[in-house]
């Protein structure tokens, strides 16, 4: 055992310097020079401000856009720090609901949601994707159903025909990688900004 | 359940068939010492290490100086580690200015990632400064791996030598992995996820103002170099809270499959390794075809388990055809999120691309189940294999007492030393996991931690032990874990899950190493066919399972049933 104490500080110290600083600064350095916008978080700018992450929700609540998945995420209240708050698509602290399937909250929350949707648009089926909440809190994309459900909304909120929207949804629809692998998905940030560019 | 659900499940299959034979040839190069297409790159830096460190390469230890070194080292990393947790504060990449990790949740945070655990007690973005990431995590991410698939080169050269003494050098083993194994492919591994969309930058989080004008502060940081090694390492542990679910983590569905395929890799592997160190491949492929039946028949049930809605959602009008999709993602949808994890729990990852804990009863079971099991199929870097082999062990003495033969197994004859070493290893796992569970429900403290009710209630409490005995480290992550109790518990389930596996499984390599190998005879049960696949599986689902069928019945068997009543809690 002593014999080992010599090479268990210097492996320890020169392996941290090697895999701990070495390689993630050699793999910032590369990844800054053959995928810059990738490296720095896929931001999205307008007129000079960042505006979001082309990979992070945001949270939409006018009814002119097209609206991300609920999301579970919360932040310490500030005024009773053991206690939380709800603070949708907070990038700066992820995480589900982790409520199990057979909980009250779960189908409380559900049945309110639910009832909201069914109001905006009768009739039709609820999209999965408009009621459970997503599991990192920040999901960018819906699916396609659940971007057609609220074709109807937005365009009435904007005076549009709904079919124009229904055609800027499947123009940002993305389909399976090789048709095979992922599922179909809309981004909602670049939906709604284009939507915003529509004369 | 789709078609297209399944053609994913089976070209990650393939995939997987496809990768094993080259790792294999690389890992046993590596563990022989031997010259590889690197050594032109690397070798200057391992004789310097070796310089530096006083040690002979030429130099082997026998099972007892290689357990020594790898516990000295262990102990080494945990000092270091704890105080750079403890010290984060003062110390420099900070740009978040986050203070000092607490004692006990700093304590829990080591031992974690010195055993390959990577349980995590805190949310990553809001607790960990880029120096703890990177010198501290990232460095564990890399050598608790590397000792992980050292002793199982030791292992493996117990099966494979006669009338030896010696079981390889710890020290040796440790290098030649981290610069000729891990630390490539990792680098290869970052790039190809910047490339998909993982930041990699030492700068700040980003203040955004998004489109309705709201304030969106957006945390990112050097996610790409740990996630790599999180995954190839099967470490698991999370840049960010949400793991990789987190769109910076695991942003599109091919990321995913490079995420899934690095967790296998290096497991799979390992088998042929093993094949090609015994000098029989055909003893590696019957292990790869033990554990890929385990893992088809895991995947099978989480699908089917997660494809369906919830009955009690479906009730209130949510469309079921997207599945079970409270703590899912859209981009990755109920097949792939079922695929992740089984193979996180397959192995002893823990990374996570959806909530298990708001999966279906029964889907939440199976990454329970391969826990329970020991996480032998595919298994931890290293640990799954010297499992695995453990439980092999079992099988060939059980047929050896069904024939009234002495066991044998690669023709190293099983006596009373070697099974009580591999029982020792086996029966550790099911006391600690259980044993804890039990207190941590009936003692009214850490109970409180426990945010579901009625049976789910004690599956969050079942699957953190089993978690971390098993050094998983994913989580049914409505548990409060982060009180002293839950930290100082869990971190000692992860020791005694770890070392006492590791320990017994190098006393048996020793023992083995020292035998003779017998001739085969005709009288030699053999170890390659479908006859003995098929006792090896039936041993591990017997002795493995059965353990815990009171347990599974109590949570989500129950949990399961009450669903199916409509019974909410």
């Amino acid at each position: 055992m002593l014999r080992s104490i010599r090479p268990a500080i210097v492996m320890i110290v020169t392996l941290t310097l090697i895999t701990g600083l070495a390689y993630p600064l050699a793999t910032t350095g590369l990844a800054r020079l053959l995928f810059p916008d990738q490296a720095a978080g896929s931001l999205v700018m307008r007129k000079g401000g960042v505006i979001g992450s082309a990979l992070i929700g945001q949270a939409f609540i006018s009814e002119r856009y097209f609206h991300t998945r609920p999301s579970a995420t919360v932040e310490p209240d500030p005024a009773d720090p053991s206690k939380t708050v709800s603070v949708p698509d907070d990038a700066s602290s992820s995480g589900g609901s982790n409520l199990a399937p057979t909980a009250k909250a779960l189908t409380e929350r559900v049945a309110g949601d639910v009832a909201g949707l069914r109001a905006e648009n009768p009739g039709a089926p609820i999209p999965a994707a408009l009621v459970p909440t997503s599991a990192s809190g920040l999901a960018p994309d819906i699916s396609p159903a659940a971007a057609a459900f609220q074709v109807a909304r937005v365009a009435r909120a904007r005076g549009l025909a709904p079919a124009r929207v229904q055609a800027l949804v499947e123009a940002h629809t993305q389909g399976r990688l090789f048709g095979l692998i992922g599922e179909p998905r809309v981004n909602v940030l670049a939906l709604n900004l284009a939507l915003d560019g529509l004369k | 359940m789709t078609v297209n659900g399944w053609l994913q499940i089976a070209l990650f299959g393939a995939l997987l068939l496809a990768l094993t034979a080259p790792m294999g040839a690389w890992l046993a190069a590596v563990a022989d010492g031997r010259r590889t297409a690197l050594t032109p790159v690397f070798g200057p830096l391992e004789r310097g290490l070796y310089r530096l460190a006083g040690i002979d390469p030429a130099r082997e230890q026998g099972w007892l100086g290689y357990a020594a070194s790898m516990i000295a080292f262990k102990v080494a990393g945990f000092v270091l580690l704890y105080l750079l947790l403890r010290l984060q504060g003062v110390l420099p990449l900070n740009p978040a200015g986050l203070g000092g990790v607490a004692p006990d949740l700093a304590f829990n945070t080591a031992v974690s990632f010195l055993t390959n655990t990577n349980w995590q007690n805190y949310g990553g973005e809001t607790t960990m400064s880029y120096l703890s990431q990177m010198a501290g995590l990232t460095t564990q991410n890399f050598v608790s791996a590397a000792a992980g698939i050292a002793v199982a080169m030791a292992v493996v050269r117990g099966f494979a030598r006669h009338s030896a003494a010696t079981v390889g050098n710890f020290w040796v083993d440790l290098v030649r992995v981290t610069l000729y194994v891990l630390l490539p492919v990792a680098l290869v591994v970052a790039l190809v996820l910047v490339w998909q969309g993982v930041p990699q930058t030492l700068g700040g989080s980003v203040d955004a103002t998004t489109l309705e004008g709201a304030r969106q502060v957006i945390a990112r940081g050097p996610v790409a170099s740990q996630e790599a090694i999180k995954m190839f390492g099967t470490n698991g542990g999370g840049f960010f809270n949400a793991n990789s679910a987190h769109p910076f983590e695991n942003p599109t569905a091919l990321a995913n499959l490079v995420e899934m395929l690095a967790i296998f890799a290096l497991g799979a592997g390992l088998t042929s390794m093993f094949g090609r160190m015994v000098n029989d491949r055909r003893q590696g492929w019957a292990v790869f075809a033990a554990m890929f039946v385990l893992f088809l028949v895991g995947v099978s049930v989480a699908y089917w388990s997660e494809a369906q809605g919830n009955p009690l959602l479906t009730a209130l009008g949510v469309d079921p055809t997207l599945g079970n999709m409270e703590g899912k993602e859209v981009r990755f949808g109920p097949a792939l999120s079922a695929l992740f994890a089984t193979v996180t729990t397959d192995a002893s990852c823990g990374a996570v691309n959806a909530m298990h804990e708001s999966f279906l009863p029964l889907g939440g079971a199976v990454p329970l189940v391969n826990m329970m099991l020991g996480e032998i199929v595919f298994g931890g870097v290293g640990s799954g294999l010297y499992g695995f082999l453990l439980f092999a062990i079992v099988a060939v003495f059980v047929a050896g007492l069904m024939v009234g033969r002495t066991p044998e197994y690669l023709g190293k004859k099983i006596e009373a030393r070697e099974i009580k070493l591999t029982m020792l290893a086996i029966l550790v796992l099911p006391l600690v996991m259980l044993g804890f569970t039990a207190a941590a429900v009936v003692l009214p403290g850490p109970a409180a931690a426990i945010s579901a009710a009625g049976p789910h209630g004690f599956t969050e409490a079942l699957y953190a032990y089993v978690s971390a005995a098993a050094n998983n480290g994913s989580a049914f992550a409505g548990l409060s874990a982060n009180t002293l109790w839950w930290n100082s518990t869990l971190g000692a389930a992860m020791i005694v899950g770890r070392f006492f596996v590791m320990i017994p499984a190098l006393a048996l390599a020793g023992s083995l190493a020292a035998k003779k190998t017998l001739p085969i005879s005709a009288g030699t049960f053999p170890t390659h066919g479908p006859l003995f696949v098929g006792l090896v599986v039936g041993v591990i689902l017997i002795v493995g399972g059965l353990t815990f069928y009171p347990a599974l019945a109590l949570g989500p068997f129950v949990e399961h049933f009450a669903l199916l009543q409509g019974t909410q809690f």
